[in-house]
């Protein structure tokens, strides 16, 4: 027990103090990775602390101050039911950033789940697992989305579980890949004749040194479900109003475009900033975590 | 070579009967029936009304009795009649939309390859300079865009306000008067902003997928046997080096059609074009749940003959593959 319980501290060890040293080492050289990461804190920070000291609601209407342009009073002007629109919008965000967290977390926890198993006990397990992913891989993903968002009610958090549910694939196919050549690694080979249980070694082992492609599809897939919410709430499929996403509020003012420009406008550059964000903390992790760049 | 291919083909059919179970389950195991739609709000339904539309369905048998008819139905190409106020056949239905989406997702493909390709080359020879940074941002920024932002984007710009594009529909009024020739360029016209939005996301993903492929490549020993020998880097890129960074290319193209066929709810919606995506939205909608679950086994057919040809392509274009087991 005592050897078994050195060897993973020591495992454990490697793993902390190296490993989140090389990412953060890596990703602050490059610059656009790390601005990238400033913004996302700052929009995370800003959409879960303005609601608490500011005085208006998301949904406040006010018919005498309809269809405003931006001014001091309103910064992103005012909707078709004199709803402050920069309010909705950072509203608006605490929603996107969610559904963009929560269904990616969705769609991790599976795909790493079935992934260990595939990739660990392989043989007819895997061939099970594997064939699922092929047929999940065939089906046109926004289909298989809104065919379930047509029969269920679109709450956030039945499209967050879908898009997560539908979105595991690629984590799936990466994590068994690595549990394949990791499984042979003498470490795993070490734990197994110690009589670990398989559970311990797949998850507390092998799991730590197969996430590097994990972290950085994650990040990818975020702004992937992000850009998902938006094109439901695009189709009336998405987070339904009056709750704002900036799905809905691009949509809402997408036919008054020439108008009331405003009202699509900056959620439309909210969503395309953080999903640029995401893809670009995204990329800087790839180059930061491939292994033929760490000499 | 044979060998290689009828084992590829032989993997398809647990692949396509997990699709059939799938696309079957899916909507058969959520809440609600089907014939909620002709019941809920009509006045005169009684509940032997209900009882008789659901024998009809065969709603009253069990899931696994109904799956197993059904399977053997659409292997037949039956795919039982609309639900929807005309009770069409479905495959007629879908046979009518069906070139319209092939069409574009073929075009699609080709304008991406024809774009990224040399972009992505641009990408890599340029690495590091101002004007790769430049494009690698660009292809960013436009692989972030919500698609039906852009759309209405280039609606506002080319359909209102320089009124040069047709921005709905596929044909024009008098498209049954055109001579041959306007007729094709009548619909081409009536193509160019659902192409761009179709396109735009794919080939900035798929450059940058050609550019650390090459980026790849160029690091080979083989590569620096080529410069060492004195080649002109010209050379080396075109014979050496493209070769073997656009292999991988086929298959991502293979793997885009989910994606494109995905994507088409989207610009079909917008641009009005009656193809399957616009066809899947409108049965979503309307719960005509025989046309919704066609339309989820045929794509899903598509994609799966997409991705053979794509790794035919593969095998054929990779020589360790072609002579290998």
């Amino acid at each position: 027990m005592l050897i078994n319980d050195l060897a993973s501290e020591r495992w454990l060890k490697m793993f902390e103090s190296t490993y989140s040293k090389i990412i953060f080492k890596k990703i602050s050289q490059k610059k656009t990775a790390k601005y990238s990461i400033y913004f996302i804190l700052a929009l995370i920070l800003i959409s879960f602390l303005y609601p608490i000291f500011s005085k208006t609601g998301y949904d406040e209407i006010n018919l005498d101050k309809v269809l405003l342009p931006p001014s001091a009073e309103h910064w992103f002007g005012t909707d078709a039911l004199g709803r402050d629109v920069f309010t909705r919008v950072i509203y608006g965000g605490r929603v996107s950033l969610m559904v963009g967290f929560v269904s990616e977390g969705i769609a991790i926890l599976i795909g790493v789940i079935l992934g260990s198993l595939s990739g660990y006990f392989g043989g007819k397990i895997d061939s099970l697992i594997m064939r699922l992913t092929d047929v999940m891989l065939c089906i046109p993903t926004f289909f298989l989305i809104i065919s379930a968002t047509a029969y269920v009610e679109p709450s956030i958090w039945n499209i967050m579980i879908i898009i997560g549910l539908t979105g595991w694939m690629s984590i799936a196919r990466l994590v068994r890949g690595e549990f394949l050549s990791l499984r042979e690694r003498e470490f795993v080979m070490y734990e197994k004749a110690i009589g670990n249980k398989n559970f311990i070694i797949m998850f507390k082992h092998i799991l730590p040194n197969a996430l590097n492609p994990v972290i950085v599809s994650a990040s990818f897939g975020i702004a992937g479900a992000i850009l998902t919410e938006t094109a439901l709430s695009f189709l009336g499929l998405g987070v339904q109003p009056p709750v704002p996403s900036w799905g809905n509020i691009l949509t809402s003012g997408k036919d008054i475009l020439e108008i009331a420009w405003w009202i699509s406008l900056f959620p439309g550059l909210f969503i395309l900033l953080s999903v640029l964000c995401y893809n670009l903390i995204g990329e800087g992790l790839k180059d930061a975590l491939n292994p033929r760049q760490y000499d | 070579m044979l060998k290689y291919l009828i084992k590829r083909l032989l993997a398809t059919i647990p692949v396509f009967f997990g699709i059939t179970v799938i696309s079957f389950f899916i909507i058969n195991l959520t809440p609600g029936s089907p014939t909620d739609l002709q019941t809920e709000l009509n006045p005169r339904i009684t509940p032997e009304i209900v009882e008789k539309l659901r024998k009809h369905y065969d709603l009253d048998k069990p899931v696994y009795v109904r799956y197993i008819k059904w399977v053997k139905n659409i292997a037949l190409l039956d795919f039982g009649n609309s639900l929807s106020p005309d009770g069409r056949k479905v495959i007629d239905k879908i046979k009518e939309r069906l070139p319209v989406t092939l069409l574009i997702s073929l075009l699609s493909m080709i304008i991406m390859l024809i774009f990224s390709i040399p972009l992505g080359i641009y990408i890599s020879v340029n690495k590091g300079k101002l004007r790769e940074r430049i494009i690698t941002f660009l292809s960013f920024f436009f692989y972030s865009m919500p698609s039906f932002w852009l759309a209405v984007i280039l609606i506002i710009i080319f359909g209102i306000y320089l009124r040069v594009l047709p921005i709905s529909g596929l044909k024009s009024i008098n498209y049954a008067y055109l001579s041959t020739f306007d007729k094709i360029i009548d619909i081409a016209k009536h193509l160019i902003l659902p192409l761009i939005v179709a396109t735009t996301g794919s080939i900035a993903y798929l450059s940058r997928y050609v550019s650390s492929n090459l980026d790849e490549v160029l690091k080979q020993e083989y590569i620096l046997l080529a410069r060492i020998k004195g080649l002109p880097e010209k050379v080396i890129l075109r014979k050496h080096a493209l070769k073997n960074a656009l292999i991988p290319v086929i298959t991502i193209l293979g793997l885009s059609v989910p994606g494109l066929i995905g994507g088409s709810v989207i610009f079909e919606t917008i641009f009005s074009i009656p193809g399957m995506g616009q066809l899947f939205f409108q049965s979503a909608m309307s719960r005509d749940y025989p046309v919704i679950m066609a339309l989820l086994v045929l794509t899903s057919i598509l994609t799966l003959v997409g991705n053979i040809l794509a790794d035919i392509g593969y095998a054929l274009s990779d020589p360790r593959i072609r002579y290998g087991d």
